[in-house]
Protein backbone atom coordinates (compact mmCIF):
# COMPACT_ATOMS: atom_id res chain seq x y z
CA UNK A 1 0.00 0.00 0.00
CA UNK A 2 1.78 3.07 -1.18
CA UNK A 3 -0.16 5.34 0.84
CA UNK A 4 1.38 4.13 4.25
CA UNK A 5 4.88 4.31 3.27
CA UNK A 6 4.92 8.06 4.79
CA UNK A 7 4.20 8.60 8.79
CA UNK A 8 1.90 11.70 7.85
CA UNK A 9 -0.16 9.95 5.78
CA UNK A 10 -0.23 6.78 8.24
CA UNK A 11 -1.06 9.15 11.42
CA UNK A 12 -4.15 11.17 9.25
CA UNK A 13 -5.08 7.52 8.69
CA UNK A 14 -5.36 6.95 12.22
CA UNK A 15 -6.81 10.43 13.19
CA UNK A 16 -9.60 9.87 11.03
CA UNK A 17 -10.59 6.35 11.71
CA UNK A 18 -13.55 4.68 13.38
CA UNK A 19 -12.67 3.92 16.31
CA UNK A 20 -14.70 0.18 16.07
CA UNK A 21 -12.91 -0.75 12.77
CA UNK A 22 -9.86 0.46 14.06
CA UNK A 23 -9.61 -2.27 16.77
CA UNK A 24 -10.97 -4.88 14.83
CA UNK A 25 -8.45 -4.63 12.68
CA UNK A 26 -5.50 -3.80 14.34
CA UNK A 27 -6.67 -7.13 16.97
CA UNK A 28 -4.63 -7.35 20.17
CA UNK A 29 -1.87 -5.14 20.20
CA UNK A 30 1.53 -5.59 22.21
CA UNK A 31 2.96 -4.47 25.95
CA UNK A 32 3.02 -0.71 25.49
CA UNK A 33 4.72 1.85 28.41
CA UNK A 34 2.22 4.77 28.45
CA UNK A 35 4.81 8.27 27.93
CA UNK A 36 1.70 10.25 28.14
CA UNK A 37 -1.42 8.54 29.06
CA UNK A 38 -4.62 9.38 27.07
CA UNK A 39 -5.99 12.66 27.47
CA UNK A 40 -9.01 14.61 26.06
CA UNK A 41 -8.64 17.98 24.96
CA UNK A 42 -9.26 20.14 22.34
CA UNK A 43 -7.48 21.76 19.53
CA UNK A 44 -8.14 25.43 18.44
CA UNK A 45 -9.03 25.68 14.83
CA UNK A 46 -7.66 28.04 12.56
CA UNK A 47 -9.39 29.48 9.22
CA UNK A 48 -8.06 32.02 6.69
CA UNK A 49 -9.26 35.01 5.90
CA UNK A 50 -10.85 35.30 2.05
CA UNK A 51 -9.89 31.62 2.57
CA UNK A 52 -5.94 32.26 1.38
CA UNK A 53 -4.98 35.12 3.85
CA UNK A 54 -4.48 35.78 7.20
CA UNK A 55 -4.96 33.08 10.07
CA UNK A 56 -8.02 33.96 12.45
CA UNK A 57 -9.50 31.41 14.81
CA UNK A 58 -12.75 29.49 13.90
CA UNK A 59 -13.50 27.16 17.39
CA UNK A 60 -12.44 24.03 18.74
CA UNK A 61 -12.76 20.40 18.10
CA UNK A 62 -12.24 17.80 20.24
CA UNK A 63 -8.90 15.60 19.97
CA UNK A 64 -7.74 12.66 22.49
CA UNK A 65 -3.79 12.22 22.42
CA UNK A 66 -1.31 9.59 23.29
CA UNK A 67 1.94 8.83 23.38
CA UNK A 68 3.20 5.14 24.38
CA UNK A 69 6.40 3.16 23.87
CA UNK A 70 6.85 -0.41 22.01
CA UNK A 71 9.84 -2.34 22.29
CA UNK A 72 11.94 1.02 22.61
CA UNK A 73 10.11 3.13 20.14
CA UNK A 74 8.21 5.83 20.99
CA UNK A 75 4.47 6.28 18.94
CA UNK A 76 2.62 9.50 18.77
CA UNK A 77 -1.37 10.10 18.10
CA UNK A 78 -3.49 12.84 18.16
CA UNK A 79 -7.18 11.60 16.96
CA UNK A 80 -10.17 13.24 16.33
CA UNK A 81 -12.87 12.94 19.32
CA UNK A 82 -13.03 11.60 22.76
CA UNK A 83 -12.23 7.98 22.39
CA UNK A 84 -8.71 6.70 24.47
CA UNK A 85 -8.84 3.54 23.21
CA UNK A 86 -8.59 4.94 19.83
CA UNK A 87 -5.57 7.31 20.32
CA UNK A 88 -4.03 4.76 22.74
CA UNK A 89 -4.31 2.05 19.92
CA UNK A 90 -2.98 4.90 17.24
CA UNK A 91 -0.29 5.73 18.89
CA UNK A 92 0.81 1.73 19.61
CA UNK A 93 0.76 1.31 15.66
CA UNK A 94 2.39 4.32 15.35
CA UNK A 95 5.05 2.54 17.35
CA UNK A 96 4.92 -0.40 15.55
CA UNK A 97 4.87 1.49 12.32
CA UNK A 98 8.37 2.98 12.54
CA UNK A 99 9.79 -1.47 13.69
CA UNK A 100 8.13 -2.84 10.23
CA UNK A 101 6.73 -0.38 8.21
CA UNK A 102 5.25 -2.92 5.63
CA UNK A 103 3.30 -5.14 8.37
CA UNK A 104 1.71 -2.24 9.44
CA UNK A 105 0.63 -0.82 5.90
CA UNK A 106 -0.93 -3.93 5.07
CA UNK A 107 -2.66 -4.53 8.14
CA UNK A 108 -4.13 -1.02 7.69
CA UNK A 109 -4.54 -1.42 4.00
CA UNK A 110 -8.53 -2.34 3.99
CA UNK A 111 -8.91 0.91 6.64
CA UNK A 112 -7.50 3.03 3.67
CA UNK A 113 -9.28 1.13 1.32
CA UNK A 114 -12.66 2.07 2.90
CA UNK A 115 -11.98 5.58 3.19
CA UNK A 116 -11.01 5.91 -0.42
CA UNK A 117 -14.59 4.13 -1.22
CA UNK A 118 -16.26 6.15 1.07
CA UNK A 119 -14.99 9.03 0.01
CA UNK A 120 -15.54 8.18 -4.02
CA UNK A 121 -19.35 7.41 -2.85
CA UNK A 122 -19.74 11.17 -1.90
CA UNK A 123 -17.65 12.57 -4.77
CA UNK A 124 -19.63 10.56 -7.42
CA UNK A 125 -22.87 11.56 -5.48
CA UNK A 126 -21.80 15.24 -5.71
CA UNK A 127 -20.49 14.78 -9.46
CA UNK A 128 -24.65 13.47 -10.13
CA UNK A 129 -25.48 17.10 -9.27
CA UNK A 130 -23.05 19.04 -11.06
CA UNK A 131 -25.23 21.40 -13.30
CA UNK A 132 -24.39 21.32 -17.46
CA UNK A 133 -25.66 24.42 -18.99
CA UNK A 134 -27.25 24.64 -22.07
CA UNK A 135 -28.10 27.82 -23.57
CA UNK A 136 -31.39 28.39 -25.62
CA UNK A 137 -30.59 30.73 -28.36
CA UNK A 138 -33.21 33.67 -29.07
CA UNK A 139 -34.16 34.05 -32.89
CA UNK A 140 -32.78 38.01 -32.84
CA UNK A 141 -30.04 37.64 -31.57
CA UNK A 142 -28.75 34.65 -34.20
CA UNK B 1 -26.77 43.22 48.31
CA UNK B 2 -27.36 39.46 48.42
CA UNK B 3 -29.54 37.60 51.15
CA UNK B 4 -28.80 33.65 51.09
CA UNK B 5 -32.30 31.85 51.34
CA UNK B 6 -32.93 28.66 51.66
CA UNK B 7 -35.47 26.42 51.20
CA UNK B 8 -35.89 25.35 47.43
CA UNK B 9 -33.81 22.09 46.98
CA UNK B 10 -37.18 19.64 47.19
CA UNK B 11 -39.02 22.21 44.71
CA UNK B 12 -36.14 22.29 42.44
CA UNK B 13 -35.64 18.33 42.70
CA UNK B 14 -39.00 17.54 41.65
CA UNK B 15 -38.93 19.85 38.61
CA UNK B 16 -35.49 18.14 37.15
CA UNK B 17 -37.09 14.60 38.40
CA UNK B 18 -40.15 16.20 36.30
CA UNK B 19 -37.95 17.29 33.59
CA UNK B 20 -36.17 14.62 32.46
CA UNK B 21 -39.37 12.78 32.33
CA UNK B 22 -40.93 15.45 29.95
CA UNK B 23 -37.72 14.81 28.29
CA UNK B 24 -38.51 11.40 27.61
CA UNK B 25 -42.21 12.10 26.86
CA UNK B 26 -44.36 9.14 26.27
CA UNK B 27 -42.57 5.75 27.22
CA UNK B 28 -45.12 4.10 24.63
CA UNK B 29 -42.82 5.83 21.55
CA UNK B 30 -39.28 4.14 21.28
CA UNK B 31 -36.92 6.38 22.73
CA UNK B 32 -34.53 8.73 20.44
CA UNK B 33 -30.75 7.79 20.79
CA UNK B 34 -28.08 9.81 20.50
CA UNK B 35 -26.78 8.09 17.11
CA UNK B 36 -30.33 9.21 15.90
CA UNK B 37 -29.77 13.05 16.14
CA UNK B 38 -26.36 13.04 14.88
CA UNK B 39 -27.02 11.24 11.28
CA UNK B 40 -30.65 12.62 10.89
CA UNK B 41 -30.90 15.93 12.70
CA UNK B 42 -27.56 16.85 11.35
CA UNK B 43 -28.29 20.19 10.06
CA UNK B 44 -29.19 21.23 14.24
CA UNK B 45 -26.13 19.21 15.56
CA UNK B 46 -23.91 21.62 12.68
CA UNK B 47 -25.81 24.81 14.47
CA UNK B 48 -24.70 23.44 18.16
CA UNK B 49 -21.25 22.71 17.09
CA UNK B 50 -20.99 26.03 15.23
CA UNK B 51 -22.72 28.52 17.83
CA UNK B 52 -21.38 26.46 20.44
CA UNK B 53 -17.24 26.44 19.09
CA UNK B 54 -16.43 23.20 19.39
CA UNK B 55 -16.77 20.55 16.60
CA UNK B 56 -17.74 17.26 17.91
CA UNK B 57 -20.78 15.88 16.15
CA UNK B 58 -21.55 13.24 18.95
CA UNK B 59 -21.95 15.48 22.16
CA UNK B 60 -23.69 18.27 19.72
CA UNK B 61 -26.51 15.36 19.22
CA UNK B 62 -25.82 14.37 23.05
CA UNK B 63 -26.51 18.15 24.06
CA UNK B 64 -29.49 18.24 21.35
CA UNK B 65 -30.83 15.22 23.40
CA UNK B 66 -30.18 16.82 26.90
CA UNK B 67 -31.66 20.03 25.65
CA UNK B 68 -35.05 18.48 24.42
CA UNK B 69 -34.58 19.76 21.01
CA UNK B 70 -33.82 24.04 22.63
CA UNK B 71 -30.73 24.61 20.96
CA UNK B 72 -29.24 27.70 22.41
CA UNK B 73 -29.92 25.41 25.63
CA UNK B 74 -28.00 22.53 23.61
CA UNK B 75 -25.26 25.05 22.84
CA UNK B 76 -24.79 26.68 26.38
CA UNK B 77 -24.28 23.09 27.55
CA UNK B 78 -21.62 22.04 24.53
CA UNK B 79 -20.08 25.59 26.12
CA UNK B 80 -19.78 24.76 29.04
CA UNK B 81 -18.47 21.26 28.29
CA UNK B 82 -15.66 22.81 26.23
CA UNK B 83 -14.50 24.89 29.65
CA UNK B 84 -14.02 21.20 31.39
CA UNK B 85 -11.10 20.74 28.30
CA UNK B 86 -7.36 21.13 28.11
CA UNK B 87 -6.36 23.29 25.19
CA UNK B 88 -3.81 20.61 23.17
CA UNK B 89 -2.68 22.92 20.56
CA UNK B 90 -3.75 25.24 17.89
CA UNK B 91 -4.57 23.77 13.95
CA UNK B 92 -2.49 25.00 11.43
CA UNK B 93 -4.89 27.36 9.27
CA UNK B 94 -7.00 25.20 6.98
CA UNK B 95 -6.77 25.30 3.71
CA UNK B 96 -10.13 25.53 2.30
CA UNK B 97 -8.83 25.30 -1.78
CA UNK B 98 -8.06 21.41 -0.81
CA UNK B 99 -11.90 20.54 -0.20
CA UNK B 100 -13.83 17.33 -0.88
CA UNK B 101 -16.77 19.68 -2.08
CA UNK B 102 -20.43 18.09 -1.61
CA UNK B 103 -21.58 21.60 -2.74
CA UNK B 104 -20.07 24.17 -4.59
CA UNK B 105 -22.14 27.35 -6.57
CA UNK B 106 -21.51 30.49 -7.38
CA UNK B 107 -24.00 33.23 -8.33
CA UNK B 108 -21.43 35.24 -9.89
CA UNK B 109 -19.74 32.78 -12.85
CA UNK B 110 -21.79 30.45 -14.67
CA UNK B 111 -18.73 28.37 -16.01
CA UNK B 112 -16.25 28.21 -13.57
CA UNK B 113 -13.26 25.01 -12.93
CA UNK B 114 -14.42 23.34 -11.27
CA UNK B 115 -18.27 23.36 -11.88
CA UNK B 116 -21.61 24.61 -10.27
CA UNK B 117 -22.14 21.73 -7.68
CA UNK B 118 -25.59 21.82 -6.14
CA UNK B 119 -25.14 18.66 -3.76
CA UNK B 120 -27.66 18.13 -0.60
CA UNK B 121 -29.67 21.47 -1.34
CA UNK B 122 -33.45 22.30 0.03
CA UNK B 123 -33.05 25.08 -2.92
CA UNK B 124 -35.75 24.20 -5.84
CA UNK B 125 -37.38 22.31 -3.32
CA UNK B 126 -41.66 22.90 -3.35
CA UNK B 127 -41.71 23.67 0.40
CA UNK B 128 -43.86 21.53 -0.07
CA UNK B 129 -44.55 19.23 3.21
CA UNK B 130 -43.51 15.52 2.28
CA UNK B 131 -46.07 13.63 3.76
CA UNK B 132 -44.05 10.63 2.73
CA UNK B 133 -41.77 11.28 5.61
CA UNK B 134 -44.73 10.08 7.97
CA UNK B 135 -44.65 6.64 6.72
CA UNK B 136 -41.57 4.49 7.15
CA UNK B 137 -40.29 3.29 4.07
CA UNK B 138 -37.15 2.64 1.82
CA UNK B 139 -35.09 5.69 0.51
CA UNK B 140 -34.18 5.45 -3.05
CA UNK B 141 -30.58 5.73 -3.42
CA UNK B 142 -29.53 9.12 -4.64
CA UNK B 143 -27.91 8.86 -8.33
CA UNK B 144 -23.99 9.02 -8.71
CA UNK B 145 -21.86 10.10 -12.20
CA UNK B 146 -18.44 9.18 -12.99
CA UNK B 147 -15.81 11.24 -10.72
CA UNK B 148 -13.73 14.33 -12.67
CA UNK B 149 -11.09 14.76 -10.57
CA UNK B 150 -10.38 18.65 -12.09
CA UNK B 151 -9.15 21.16 -9.37
CA UNK B 152 -11.78 23.13 -7.39
CA UNK B 153 -10.20 26.42 -6.81
CA UNK B 154 -11.67 29.34 -5.01
CA UNK B 155 -13.54 31.56 -7.87
CA UNK B 156 -11.79 34.79 -5.85
CA UNK B 157 -8.57 33.69 -7.16
CA UNK B 158 -9.65 33.88 -10.56
CA UNK B 159 -11.07 38.06 -10.44
CA UNK B 160 -7.45 37.80 -7.89
CA UNK B 161 -5.24 37.07 -10.78
CA UNK B 162 -6.42 39.95 -13.01
CA UNK B 163 -6.75 42.79 -9.64
CA UNK B 164 -10.32 43.05 -9.93
CA UNK B 165 -10.75 42.37 -6.31
CA UNK B 166 -8.91 43.10 -3.26
CA UNK B 167 -6.13 40.77 -2.63
CA UNK B 168 -7.01 38.34 1.14
CA UNK B 169 -5.23 40.27 4.15
CA UNK B 170 -1.82 38.79 5.05
CA UNK B 171 0.29 37.97 7.87
CA UNK B 172 -0.63 38.50 11.86
CA UNK B 173 -0.99 37.03 14.78
CA UNK B 174 -5.13 36.03 15.50
CA UNK B 175 -6.35 37.05 18.59
CA UNK B 176 -8.44 34.00 20.83
CA UNK B 177 -11.60 35.43 22.66
CA UNK B 178 -11.69 32.60 24.48
CA UNK B 179 -8.38 33.18 25.91
CA UNK B 180 -8.93 37.25 26.43
CA UNK B 181 -11.85 39.30 26.77
CA UNK B 182 -13.03 41.00 23.99
CA UNK B 183 -11.66 44.40 23.61
CA UNK B 184 -12.70 47.02 20.88
CA UNK B 185 -11.49 47.93 18.31
CA UNK B 186 -11.43 44.60 16.94
CA UNK B 187 -9.69 43.44 14.19
CA UNK B 188 -10.57 41.50 11.66
CA UNK B 189 -9.69 38.17 12.80
CA UNK B 190 -11.68 38.50 16.07
CA UNK B 191 -14.74 39.69 14.45
CA UNK B 192 -14.91 36.88 12.44
CA UNK B 193 -14.10 34.19 15.47
CA UNK B 194 -16.73 36.11 17.21
CA UNK B 195 -19.57 35.90 14.64
CA UNK B 196 -18.37 32.67 13.47
CA UNK B 197 -20.02 31.47 16.60
CA UNK B 198 -23.29 34.08 17.04
CA UNK B 199 -26.68 33.34 17.09
CA UNK B 200 -27.70 32.66 13.84
CA UNK B 201 -31.07 34.30 13.51
CA UNK B 202 -29.13 37.56 14.62
CA UNK B 203 -26.89 37.44 12.05
CA UNK B 204 -29.48 36.54 9.18
CA UNK B 205 -31.15 39.65 10.41
CA UNK B 206 -28.47 41.98 10.57
CA UNK B 207 -27.47 40.54 6.93
CA UNK B 208 -30.71 40.94 5.84
CA UNK B 209 -30.57 44.62 6.92
CA UNK B 210 -27.56 45.50 5.28
CA UNK B 211 -29.56 43.90 1.81
CA UNK B 212 -32.85 46.25 2.32
CA UNK B 213 -30.63 49.30 2.84
CA UNK B 214 -29.06 49.51 6.75
CA UNK B 215 -25.30 49.63 5.35
CA UNK B 216 -25.49 48.33 2.05
CA UNK B 217 -23.02 47.00 0.36
CA UNK B 218 -24.21 45.20 -3.05
CA UNK B 219 -23.26 41.61 -1.86
CA UNK B 220 -23.23 38.84 -4.64
CA UNK B 221 -22.23 35.46 -3.77
CA UNK B 222 -19.00 35.00 -5.04
CA UNK B 223 -18.51 31.39 -3.85
CA UNK B 224 -19.92 29.03 -1.71
CA UNK B 225 -18.57 25.68 -0.87
CA UNK B 226 -19.15 22.88 1.65
CA UNK B 227 -17.63 19.98 2.10
CA UNK B 228 -14.41 18.25 4.13
CA UNK B 229 -11.14 19.72 5.12
CA UNK B 230 -8.36 18.11 7.23
CA UNK B 231 -6.86 19.37 9.76
CA UNK B 232 -3.33 19.60 10.73
CA UNK B 233 -1.68 20.08 13.41
CA UNK B 234 2.25 20.50 14.02
CA UNK B 235 2.99 18.37 16.95
CA UNK B 236 6.34 19.01 19.28
CA UNK B 237 7.32 15.51 19.46
CA UNK B 238 7.17 14.99 15.99
CA UNK B 239 8.67 18.51 14.71
CA UNK B 240 6.10 18.79 11.97
CA UNK B 241 2.63 18.77 11.18
CA UNK B 242 0.56 15.57 10.80
CA UNK B 243 -3.83 15.18 9.95
CA UNK B 244 -5.50 15.41 12.97
CA UNK B 245 -8.91 14.86 12.02
CA UNK B 246 -11.38 16.00 9.27
CA UNK B 247 -14.11 18.20 9.49
CA UNK B 248 -16.87 19.04 7.42
CA UNK B 249 -16.88 23.39 6.72
CA UNK B 250 -19.46 25.77 4.81
CA UNK B 251 -17.21 28.85 3.17
CA UNK B 252 -18.85 31.78 1.93
CA UNK B 253 -17.22 34.63 -0.16
CA UNK B 254 -19.10 37.58 -1.58
CA UNK B 255 -18.00 40.23 -4.01
CA UNK B 256 -18.90 43.69 -3.03
CA UNK B 257 -18.98 46.99 -4.45
CA UNK B 258 -16.29 48.61 -5.32
CA UNK B 259 -13.58 50.82 -3.79
CA UNK B 260 -11.46 53.30 -5.67
CA UNK B 261 -9.16 55.85 -4.90
CA UNK B 262 -6.87 58.66 -6.24
CA UNK B 263 -4.01 56.63 -6.70
CA UNK B 264 -5.79 52.57 -7.02
CA UNK B 265 -8.48 51.88 -9.74
CA UNK B 266 -11.58 50.67 -8.80
CA UNK B 267 -11.40 47.36 -7.10
CA UNK B 268 -14.55 44.62 -5.82
CA UNK B 269 -14.13 44.42 -2.43
CA UNK B 270 -14.89 40.80 -0.21
CA UNK B 271 -16.70 39.20 2.85
CA UNK B 272 -16.26 35.96 4.11
CA UNK B 273 -17.69 33.25 6.22
CA UNK B 274 -16.30 30.11 6.89
CA UNK B 275 -18.35 27.69 10.06
CA UNK B 276 -18.75 23.93 10.99
CA UNK B 277 -21.03 22.05 9.26
CA UNK B 278 -23.30 22.49 6.18
CA UNK B 279 -24.54 25.53 7.74
CA UNK B 280 -24.77 27.70 4.81
CA UNK B 281 -27.61 30.41 6.03
CA UNK B 282 -24.88 31.26 8.58
CA UNK B 283 -21.76 31.27 6.26
CA UNK B 284 -23.42 33.19 4.05
CA UNK B 285 -25.09 35.64 7.37
CA UNK B 286 -21.60 35.90 8.54
CA UNK B 287 -20.05 37.35 5.28
CA UNK B 288 -22.40 39.94 4.56
CA UNK B 289 -22.09 41.11 8.34
CA UNK B 290 -18.02 40.72 7.91
CA UNK B 291 -17.95 43.06 5.34
CA UNK B 292 -20.29 45.88 6.35
CA UNK B 293 -18.29 45.81 9.24
CA UNK B 294 -15.29 46.31 7.24
CA UNK B 295 -16.63 50.21 6.28
CA UNK B 296 -13.83 52.30 8.27
CA UNK B 297 -11.00 49.83 6.44
CA UNK B 298 -12.48 50.67 3.32
CA UNK B 299 -13.41 54.33 3.46
CA UNK B 300 -16.79 54.37 3.73
CA UNK B 301 -18.96 56.40 5.48
CA UNK B 302 -20.74 54.97 8.80
CA UNK B 303 -24.34 55.92 8.26
CA UNK B 304 -25.33 54.61 12.18
CA UNK B 305 -26.59 50.82 10.78
CA UNK B 306 -26.56 48.25 13.35
CA UNK B 307 -24.66 45.94 10.94
CA UNK B 308 -21.94 48.87 10.85
CA UNK B 309 -21.26 49.28 14.72
CA UNK B 310 -18.64 46.47 15.50
CA UNK B 311 -19.57 46.69 19.09
CA UNK B 312 -23.17 46.20 19.02
CA UNK B 313 -22.68 43.67 16.89
CA UNK B 314 -19.97 41.20 18.78
CA UNK B 315 -21.43 42.38 22.06
CA UNK B 316 -24.84 41.13 21.22
CA UNK B 317 -24.51 37.96 19.05
CA UNK B 318 -23.50 35.38 21.55
CA UNK B 319 -26.31 33.71 22.29
CA UNK B 320 -25.38 32.05 25.34
CA UNK B 321 -23.81 35.64 26.82
CA UNK B 322 -27.44 37.00 25.73
CA UNK B 323 -29.93 34.00 27.15
CA UNK B 324 -27.83 34.03 30.02
CA UNK B 325 -28.27 38.14 31.20
CA UNK B 326 -31.66 37.81 29.84
CA UNK B 327 -32.91 34.54 31.70
CA UNK B 328 -30.93 35.67 34.71
CA UNK B 329 -33.81 37.91 35.65
CA UNK B 330 -36.16 35.00 35.81
CA UNK B 331 -34.36 34.39 39.27
CA UNK B 332 -35.16 35.58 42.72
CA UNK B 333 -35.13 39.23 42.79
CA UNK B 334 -36.26 39.73 46.43
CA UNK B 335 -34.21 42.06 48.26
CA UNK B 336 -33.81 43.78 44.88
CA UNK B 337 -37.22 44.70 44.37
CA UNK B 338 -38.10 45.10 48.23
CA UNK B 339 -36.05 47.96 48.07
CA UNK B 340 -38.07 49.58 45.19
CA UNK B 341 -41.11 49.01 46.80
CA UNK B 342 -40.16 50.73 49.52
CA UNK B 343 -38.81 53.61 47.57
CA UNK B 344 -41.95 53.93 45.62
CA UNK B 345 -44.29 53.72 49.11
CA UNK B 346 -42.15 56.55 50.60
CA UNK B 347 -41.94 58.35 47.18
CA UNK B 348 -45.89 58.06 47.43
CA UNK B 349 -46.57 59.32 50.91
CA UNK B 350 -44.43 62.52 49.98
CA UNK B 351 -46.52 63.05 46.98
CA UNK B 352 -49.72 62.45 49.13
CA UNK B 353 -48.71 65.05 51.55
CA UNK B 354 -47.40 67.72 49.34
CA UNK B 355 -50.71 67.08 47.64
CA UNK B 356 -52.69 67.45 50.90
CA UNK B 357 -50.25 70.62 52.18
Amino acid sequence: MSLLTDRRALMGLLARAAPDRLAALAGPLPEAIELRPAQTGTVMVQGRIGGTGAAFKMGEMVVTRCSVQVAGIAGHAHVQGRDKAHARTAAVLDAMWQADPARIAALLAPLAAEETARRQTRAAKAAATRVEFFTLVRGEDQ
Amino acid sequence: MYVAVKGGERAIDAAHAWLAEERRGDPAIPELSVAQIRSQLTLAVNRVMTEGALYDPDLAALAIKQARGDLIEAIFLLRAYRTTLPRLGTSQPLETAKMQVSRRISATFKDLPGGQVLGPTFDYTHRLLDFALMAEGEMPAAPTAPVRDDPVPHVMGLLDRDGLIEPAPEGGTPADLTRAPLEFPADRALRLQSIARGDEGFLLGLAYSTQRGYGRTHAFVGELRIGTVAVEMEIPELGFAVEIGEIEVSECETVNQFKGSKTEPPQFTRGYGLVFGQNERKALSVSLVDRALRWQELGEDFVGAPAQDEEFVLSHCDNVQATGFLEHIKLPHYVDFQAELELIRRLRREALQEAAE
